[in-house]
């Protein structure tokens, strides 16, 4: 019962954490594609655009719900929310941080501790197929027919590299527990090199491949033809409005924060710092504050008249939260907490950043390139490990 | 009648008998049999098989967690990858008939009689 | 709990298998198929089958489902038509039927009833750990069998359903 209770609460606490995520992502893809194209983005709606997302909610909220003709009223009712469910799915199974002792109870900073967590998420990534192929199928609509079968086909295929990337960690971590995987990763070879299955165990070929994979199972530029909206009129959302389109768009960003999750999890080492402990408490704290006196720089200096105010506001708040991660008790949790965020939200920031710079692949090339390419190379990858495990391990 | 009178907290301590995994796996083989022989689609006849594997499967982990052994779930693991090939060879199948016939139906698909 | 978690799945499962035998539309049958699936992943994780559950979810559900459904929405050939044939199988079937089902309810309440129920968590054995020690030592054989089956299966249908008629 107690293991009961923990989990309730933590599942009230993650849940609307990741819807507001979810909403935030949105922003922080405007704002960063804006500023790589020399322009603002969202800047009137809040300090800073910062109320855009919950705009964007009422606008979606209070569209037109329509429901073409024609349609299988089930299939185009259900599979917005068969996408979302899959995906938010995955979230359980993510270690955010170590064990804890909150107040006197001990849990795992993570909601569910599973021994196949990672059969799980490749279990989702198959099964969020269903939610795209049937949008397309029951819109009755030959564009969103065929953008939806692109979709599925290319997540198929970019599944089997993916799994195959997966494979070659697992053979150096020995368990399909993510939260183990990580564990295995802890501490630091000579001193310095933190112990991270991308540098110590030689998994950057891995994490190359599982990105390009990621980017694929997401359908994110360079891969997103099948949804792009200048292609196949936006592909197999395209007779979506209103809150279903919304929950196709959550899907996405969710199936994103899992993808990167799982990237942290596997290669990146997960709540382990990139510093040797000694210095890795002090890492946020620096950061935070270094983040807020460029605010009270540009406060004082503005660019524009309203940032006067917006930028300092944002400087005292930064300036508290560097100063959070000083409380002696919670300054480990936190600490934890920073550093699998701060990896999750610099591979996030990287999928952001390819949106905007890349154009995008023509299906063809795209199939060849899961086919013909990186399913050979992770291949390659993983017999090279098993026999670097083989010979060289202790 | 009160809620509490139709599921005591005693109900909630009973473990399942063995006979009701294995009487759970008849009615789905049954109901497979029963979609294989009535349908007229080639492809429901098809997914009637996959109830069918399925329905064998959850007897074989029954099975295996009844005597301890691990066994079970080996046979089990491999009617699936079986089940996989073969869903594979027969869909391409059931595709080259269709480009031919045109139809799905199993009654259309009679020319070797007579 | 296990009986209520048992009831609850298992009533699912045989919703959705009834659901797959009644609908016309291909589509409809693959997707209640589907969740007979995944509720039966559900009752293999209470019998201690994590990793099998995993294997259903990921390759039957994910991937074997997959193909089936994709084949319907490419083969488009609409909801199935009831042939007169068929309505004389009905008749005389499903009596049979029933009592096929009753008797095996029967053989198997006798044979299993001095058999110790099934709880949660009694098995452990079902991890990836041990069945992939199985799988690589007892059973190593076998599982080389079957990646040369899938690779003659992935030809084969590479060649059935290749475009080019020659």
């Amino acid at each position: 019962m107690d293991y009961l209770l923990v989990s309730i609460i933590k599942i009230l606490i993650i849940a609307p954490l990741l819807l507001a995520t979810l909403a935030y992502i949105v922003w922080l893809e405007r704002k960063v594609i804006a500023h790589v194209q020399l322009r603002v983005g969202p800047y009137f709606v809040g300090p800073h655009g910062l109320l855009q997302p919950i705009a964007d909610a009422v606008k979606l909220l209070s569209k037109e719900d329509f429901i073409p003709s024609g349609v299988n009223h089930f299939f185009y009712w259900a599979a917005p929310w068969l996408g979302l469910m899959f995906a938010v799915s995955g979230i359980a199974v993510i270690p955010f941080g170590p064990q804890v002792d909150i107040l006197g109870v001990k849990t795992n900073l993570g909601l569910a501790d599973i021994n196949i967590g990672l059969l799980w998420i490749l279990g989702l990534a198959g099964m969020g197929v269903y939610g795209i192929a049937l949008a397309g199928w029951s819109s009755n609509n030959k564009y969103a027919l065929l953008g939806a079968m692109r979709s599925s086909a290319q997540m198929i295929s970019y599944e089997l590299p993916m799994a195959l990337a997966l494979a070659a960690p697992l053979l150096l971590s020995n368990s399909l527990n993510l939260r183990e995987i990580v564990d295995t990763q802890a501490g630091f070879a000579f001193g310095v090199i933190p112990n991270w299955n991308l540098f110590t165990g030689f998994q950057l070929i891995g994490f190359i491949v599982y990105m390009i994979c990621a980017f694929a199972e997401t359908n994110r530029i360079p891969f997103d033809l099948p949804e792009a909206e200048n292609e196949l009129v936006a592909g197999f959302h395209c007779e979506y409005s209103s809150m279903k389109f919304a929950a196709f768009f959550m899907a996405e960003y969710c199936n994103m924060i899992i993808v990167c999750s799982v990237a942290t999890a596997l290669f990146l080492g997960g709540w382990h710092p990139i510093v040797p402990p000694v210095v890795a408490t002090f890492v946020p704290t620096i950061l935070f504050a270094i983040a807020a006196g460029v605010l009270f720089y540009h406060a004082s200096h503005p660019i524009r008249p309203t940032d006067r105010k917006s930028f300092a506001v944002f400087g005292v708040i930064f300036a508290g939260i560097a100063a959070l991660f000083l409380i002696p008790y919670a300054g480990p949790i936190l600490n934890s907490l920073f550093w699998f965020f701060g990896k999750v939200g610099f591979l996030l920031f990287f999928f952001i950043w390819v949106r905007a710079t890349l154009p995008r692949f023509r299906y063809d090339q795209l199939m060849k390139i899961a086919w013909l390419f990186l399913f050979p190379v992770a291949l390659a990858n993983m017999v090279l490990t098993a026999f670097g495990v083989t010979f060289f391990s202790k | 009648m009160s809620l509490y009178d139709l599921f005591p907290p005693e109900f909630f301590k009973l473990s399942v008998p063995l006979s009701a995994y294995l009487i759970l796996s008849a009615i789905l083989f049954t109901i497979g049999v029963a979609t294989f022989l009535f349908r007229r689609n080639v492809i429901t006849v098809f997914m009637a098989i996959e109830l069918m594997l399925n329905a064998v499967n959850l007897t074989f982990v029954t099975f295996s967690n009844h005597f301890g052994k691990v066994d079970g779930q080996i046979f089990s693991f491999f009617v699936m990858v079986v089940a996989a090939a073969e869903a594979a060879v027969g869909l391409a199948i059931i595709l080259m008939v269709f480009r031919t016939r045109a139809t799905l139906q199993v009654d259309d698909f009679d020319t070797l009689k007579n | 709990m296990d009986l209520v978690l048992f009831l609850t799945f298992a009533l699912i499962a045989v919703a959705c298998a009834l659901n797959m035998a009644l609908q016309t539309h291909p589509v409809s049958s693959a997707l209640s198929l589907i969740g007979v699936m995944v509720s039966l992943a559900v009752l293999y994780v209470l019998l201690g089958a994590e990793f099998i559950a995993a294997a259903q979810l990921v390759v039957y559900s994910g991937a074997i489902m997959v193909l089936f459904i994709f084949v319907i929405m490419l083969l488009n050939a609409g909801a199935e038509k009831m042939t007169r044939k068929a309505g004389t199988a009905h008749f005389l079937g499903f009596p049979l039927l029933v009592i096929l089902l009753a008797i095996s309810a029967w053989v198997i309440t006798n044979a299993t009833s001095a058999a110790k129920p099934v709880k949660f968590g009694a098995f452990t054995g079902g991890g990836p750990r041990e069945v992939g020690w199985e799988l690589f030592t007892r059973y190593l054989l076998p599982f080389e069998v079957t990646s040369i089956l899938i690779l003659i299966a992935i030809a084969g249908a590479y060649r059935l359903a290749n475009k080019e008629m020659d």
